[in-house]
């Protein structure tokens, strides 16, 4: 046993009476103890503690696995019995190579595909090295020879536009090595604003860029990690499909994953696993472990050469304003005033505003800011020529969007900002699709969403896995 | 065997009592706790996959589920789950009422409340639960109850969420039913302190009176279940999992204490002849070239269904195989059980060996297949056939367990069997297989919570049989009023002038049964009901033989109608009783024996009386009626 004070961390996250109480009995985190105390005997190891958590409380890990927080002000007697300091490892395993398979290389911002839990805080760490990954999900190695990079070590929510600019060069160096496919890990809840931008930025790829996530984290049994990996490296490895694209789970249950466009697809869930969806179109393919089934034809190819242009650039003082009713003028002055170059309007119905906004959308033309209209219906086009109201808002420079999703229009517009200032510029940029964000037709099967209860969707329902 | 006996097999058990809590709610989201259908609306596939514990490390249960390569299919209804038993969405917070159910039944076993609950996520990953693991938490630590003069200790109380019912599991599709999936449930530990099979029994018998004394644990079917920790000396700790019936208990524990002995005996006579793990050289033939003419169909039928055949030869172990270790179970059924849960080759026989005491294939086609595979004089050849990766599985699964034969006996789960023996369920989990739950924050109990919750239980249920049975009532009344939760109506109503315990097992138990088998609804009755009508038979306001036709009513009345009903059913004016007796005097009875005779005019007063009058005034009236008779 170590001498007490040469222990590192020995108070891992202890504080107030807590630590107070360690320091007394000459006990801390790894030591196995017996606690005598005014609400009864207690015997475990001291685990750290989280940062968040109180101060009056040490938590035991009991020999049946089980944590409990024993409160500090009644320990009488703390004896420390033994000591014992985890060490947590991946099991890492060298990925093996295989020649013939295709070489795919995964980029990592800081999801949770393979990942460890974290004492101090409860998080979750991410374990991402190919030895890793291949240690908790050894099936990649059917698929490819895989390579990893590390670029971040961000939540989703805190990707922004370095990111961006940072993944998209890349992307670059990685078809320049002549890779046969790019995989990125992403969180979900930005993934889809990653997946436009990039759609930007890396314009006619050779190969399939695939980013991937997942809803539950790969420290549980049930996590759909694995099985989006698999799909995704599937994807990036063997697919013929030469775009920026989402893989995650099509439905919740284990069986196959969609791949959906970078530009049309959007995270409709706070939880479930099958939360991606394509909207206004349909996805551009299923996959499953063995296969890659596309459902439509009118996807960029693979090709063998490495001519991508990469067009990193961001101007971020772009904002999305949600419309709602008796929405004030001084929400859009406030942007105007700051120095907003660029906003979205997610609007009501077909694109629509009320009258009260009118003055400070002609504040905003006259100040250059480069209005665009979106639907908070998410489905369908904004059409602002149907009602006086639309027509009014195009004379006060508001430019209807078509059918660009409300985050995507920001991701565009954040990106063509950075091209030009120049209105025309901007506006024939704006609508030019480059990646599919501006559909011509809207199928009629792009607008999906059953409702539970009624007698065919229950009958669909008992056919197929939910 | 007696229990010397038990004492010379060093035999130790614990028990692991599961009891569900009678809540109104689900333990981590709002989904009603018991709902209980087969019907379902749609079905979800899921894989488990292990993952590591907070330690670093792979629990050994996590790989062999992920061995078996199942694809789990839940069954869901609108009406009892929702996205949070699916796995599809964050848990909400731990349901305070059952959190207080906890620790008051904690506290009924005298143990030592946490100051802070964590929940923590213990895997399993047989797909029971969809996420794959189970949260669960710690509410109390080191108690203990009485039990013959001694004390039985009590390890710890956990609250966590019941697991699925499996419906069915058939090769590599297990399907679930998702009802109970997430019902609060109390799991109490004990430490190995039992030391005789029915020994074991009693206590899971005491266990149980002490949660449903407290009167917040689940009736019925389903609601409560043990798992039997057993051991003897060099053996190890077997967990029996999911016992429903206690009465089966004593022969579980019987017979798995015997297997163990057996396994230690099959270990020193591999030992005795020399044979070492280290030496242990087992090897893997393919027979299927060979199986044409081996006339044995489930062989056939698997090689026609495009399967292999696969001979595991296991050297020194010819005679190790035929040992019995349970009646009628020879020491190659536990390599067959194995196979069958692993290995997914749950069409029986899945494997069949040579040398037996019956065998299966003529003496010639053994040889044959023998010479194949180079068997020795003293090695056991054992046979499995299927598809082919689970036949690879299966060979892994009969070597892994012939090894394990050197050690003695290995650390499993087994599940029981209604004949008392038990079956290989699955490796024995760790406490690797836990790791806090991140999603949820750590709960406080400030020690104002549990000492509130601790002036509020009622006694524990040894001290509420003593009280009762101080009140006159017979054992079997006192242990089924304590077993129905019944303490808080059973002591105020004893306070009550009058009210005597006889009289309170009577309506609580005779008549309510009754009522209960005539298909009444008495749960519409609450605690303020109760202590009425107990209350005015105590003071006379109302008759004893009332009750069997006033509690139906009673029961089905509006609440406010019932102080109404109650007054109606009260005894009628002495006038009005001496009335009825004269007129049921008037009636002729058939019998001329005077005890007849006088039952028969004591029926015809209660009835005219609509059994409102208490009997004994009844028939001291008729007495005395008649003796005026006599005397005029």
């Amino acid at each position: 046993m170590s001498a007490f004070a040469d222990r590192p961390d020995r108070f891992k996250g202890y504080r107030g009476a807590a630590l107070e109480v360690l320091e007394r009995f000459q006990v801390g985190v790894w030591s196995q103890v017996r606690v005598v105390s005014t609400r009864g005997r207690f015997e475990g190891l001291i685990l750290p503690r989280q940062e968040s958590a109180d101060a009056s409380h040490v938590v035991l890990k009991m020999i049946t696995g089980y944590n409990v927080g024993v409160e500090v002000s009644g320990i009488t007697e703390m004896v420390e019995v033994g000591y014992r300091e985890a060490h947590y490892k991946i099991p890492e395993q060298d990925f093996p190579y295989a020649e013939g398979k295709p070489n795919v290389t995964l980029l990592g911002t800081g999801g949770t595909i393979a990942s460890r839990l974290d004492y101090r805080t409860g998080a979750v760490i991410p374990a991402f090295s190919p030895g890793e990954l291949y240690g908790s999900v050894p099936e990649l190695a059917d698929t490819c020879n895989l390579t990893t990079k590390k670029l971040y070590g961000v939540f989703s929510e805190n990707i922004g536009p370095d990111h961006w600019i940072g993944l998209a060069k890349a992307i670059g160096e990685e078809i320049e090595r002549g890779v046969d496919g790019i995989v990125i890990g992403h969180g979900t809840d930005t993934m889809a604003h990653t997946a436009a931008v990039l759609s930007f930025m890396v314009q006619d790829s050779p190969v399939p860029i695939v980013l991937v996530g997942s809803q539950r984290s790969s420290d549980r049994p049930s996590s759909d990690a694995a099985l989006n990996l698999i799909h995704a490296t599937k994807t990036a490895g063997t697919s013929d499909m030469a775009e920026v694209m989402v893989c995650m789970f099509g439905p919740t249950s284990d069986q196959y994953g969609l791949l959906h466009r970078g530009t049309r697809v959007r995270k409709m869930h706070s939880s479930y696993r099958s939360t991606f969806r394509t909207v206004s179109d349909i996805p551009l393919a299923m996959v499953d472990r063995h296969l890659v089934t596309p459902l439509r034809e009118d996807y960029k190819r693979r090709r063998t050469d490495k001519n991508v242009t990469i067009d990193a650039v961001f101007d971020d003082r772009v904002s999305i304003v949600y419309y709602y009713p008796s929405m004030k003028p001084d929400v859009i002055d406030s942007l105007i005033q700051a120095g907003y170059r660029g906003i979205v309007i997610a609007g009501t119905g077909l694109g629509h505003v009320n009258k009260g906004l009118y003055p400070a959308l002609q504040r905003a033309k006259e100040a250059g800011v480069h209005v665009f209209m979106t639907v908070q219906t998410l489905w369908g086009h904004v059409q602002m020529n149907v009602y006086e109201t639309g027509r009014d808002m195009q004379a006060l420079g508001v430019i209807p969007g078509a059918n660009l999703l409300p985050e995507v229009a920001f991701a565009k517009l954040g990106w063509v900002l950075a091209h030009t200032d120049d209105p025309d510029e901007v506006r024939r940029m704006m609508l030019t699709p480059i990646a599919g964000e501006i559909t011509e037709r809207e199928p009629f099967d792009g607008y999906m969403i059953l409702q539970g209860g009624l007698p065919e969707v229950e009958e669909f329902n008992l056919k197929h896995m939910f | 065997m007696r229990p010397e006996d038990y004492a010379r097999l060093g035999l130790r058990s614990g028990l692991e009592v599961h009891q569900q809590l009678n809540t109104e709610r689900k333990l981590f989201c709002r989904c009603p706790a018991h709902v209980y259908t087969n019907a379902y609306h749609a079905e979800v596939l899921r894989h488990m996959r292990p993952t590591l514990s907070e330690l670093g490390e792979y629990d050994g249960t996590a790989l062999m589920e992920f061995k078996t390569r199942k694809n789990i299919i839940y069954r869901i209804h609108r009406s009892n789950v929702c996205t949070y038993e699916l796995d599809d969405a964050p848990p909400f917070e731990m349901n305070d009422q059952a959190l207080e159910y906890a620790v008051e039944i904690s506290l009924s076993l005298g143990l030592s409340i946490v100051g802070e609950v964590h929940v923590a996520r213990k895997q399993y990953l047989d797909g029971s639960i969809p996420t794959g693991f189970q949260r669960t938490a710690i509410i109390g630590v080191n108690g203990e109850v009485p039990y013959k003069g001694r004390k039985i200790g009590i390890q710890q109380l956990s609250i966590e969420e019941d697991s699925c019912r499996e419906v069915s599991d058939v090769g590599h599709l297990r399907i679930y039913n998702t009802s109970r999936l997430s019902v609060p449930l109390i799991e109490i530990v004990t430490l190995p302190d039992m030391r005789t099979p029915t020994e074991v029994a009693e206590v899971a018998h005491a266990l149980r009176k002490v949660t449903r004394g407290t009167g917040r644990a689940r009736k019925g079917i389903g609601a409560a279940r043990q798992d039997v920790n057993v051991s003897v000396t060099g053996g190890t700790r077997i967990e029996i999992k999911g016992v429903h019936r206690i009465p089966l208990i004593p022969r579980l524990v019987h017979y798995e204490a015997l297997r163990q002995k057996a396994l230690l005996d099959i270990r020193d006579r591999l030992a005795a002849q020399g044979r070492t793990l280290d030496g242990f050289a087992p090897r893997v033939v393919d027979l299927s070239a060979l199986a044409g003419p081996v006339s044995f169909s489930p062989i056939q039928q698997g090689m026609a269904r495009g399967g292999v055949l696969h001979g595991v030869v296991l050297p020194g172990f010819s005679e190790a195989l035929n040992t019995l270790v349970g009646p009628d179970r020879p020491f190659a059924q536990e390599l067959a059980d194995q196979v069958r849960v692993v290995a997914c080759l749950d069409k029986l026989p899945n494997l069949i060996h040579h040398p037996s005491p019956s065998p299966e294939l003529a003496t010639a086609t053994w040889t044959r297949l023998r010479t194949a595979a180079s068997a020795g004089q003293d090695d056991a050849l054992v046979l499995v056939w299927g598809p082919a990766m689970d036949v690879e599985t299966a060979a892994g699964e009969i070597i892994d367990r012939a090894r394990q034969a050197f050690r003695g006996v290995p650390q499993e789960t087994r599940q029981a069997r209604s004949n008392g023996t038990t079956g290989f369920e699955r490796v024995l989990p760790g406490a690797e297989r836990m790791y806090p739950d991140t999603d949820l924050p750590p709960i406080v109990i400030p020690a104002a919570r549990a000492d509130a919750a601790a002036a509020r239980i009622p006694p524990p249920a040894w001290e509420q049989e003593r009280r009762f049975a101080a009140e006159g009532m017979k054992p079997h009344q006192s242990e089924a009023l304590v077993m129905e939760g019944r303490y808080p109506v059973v002591a105020e109503a004893l306070q009550v002038q009058g009210v005597s315990g006889a009289m309170v097992a009577e309506v609580l138990l005779e008549r309510s049964r009754q009522a209960r088998r005539a298909g009444v609804d008495l749960t519409t009755l609450g605690h303020e009901d109760w202590l009425e009508l107990l209350g005015r038979l105590g003071d006379g306001r109302l008759a004893r033989e009332a009750v069997p036709e006033l509690l139906p009513r009673l029961a089905s009345a509006p609440a406010g109608g019932r102080t109404e009903l109650l007054d109606a059913a009260g005894p009628p004016a002495l006038t009005m009783i001496k009335a009825a007796v004269a007129e049921a005097l008037r009636e002729r009875p058939r019998s001329a024996d005077p005890e007849a005779r006088r039952l028969f005019w004591m029926g015809r007063a209660m009835h005219r009386l609509r059994h409102r009058a208490p009997g004994r005034q009844v028939a001291e009236i008729i007495q005395d009626r008649l003796i005026a008779v006599e005397e005029a």
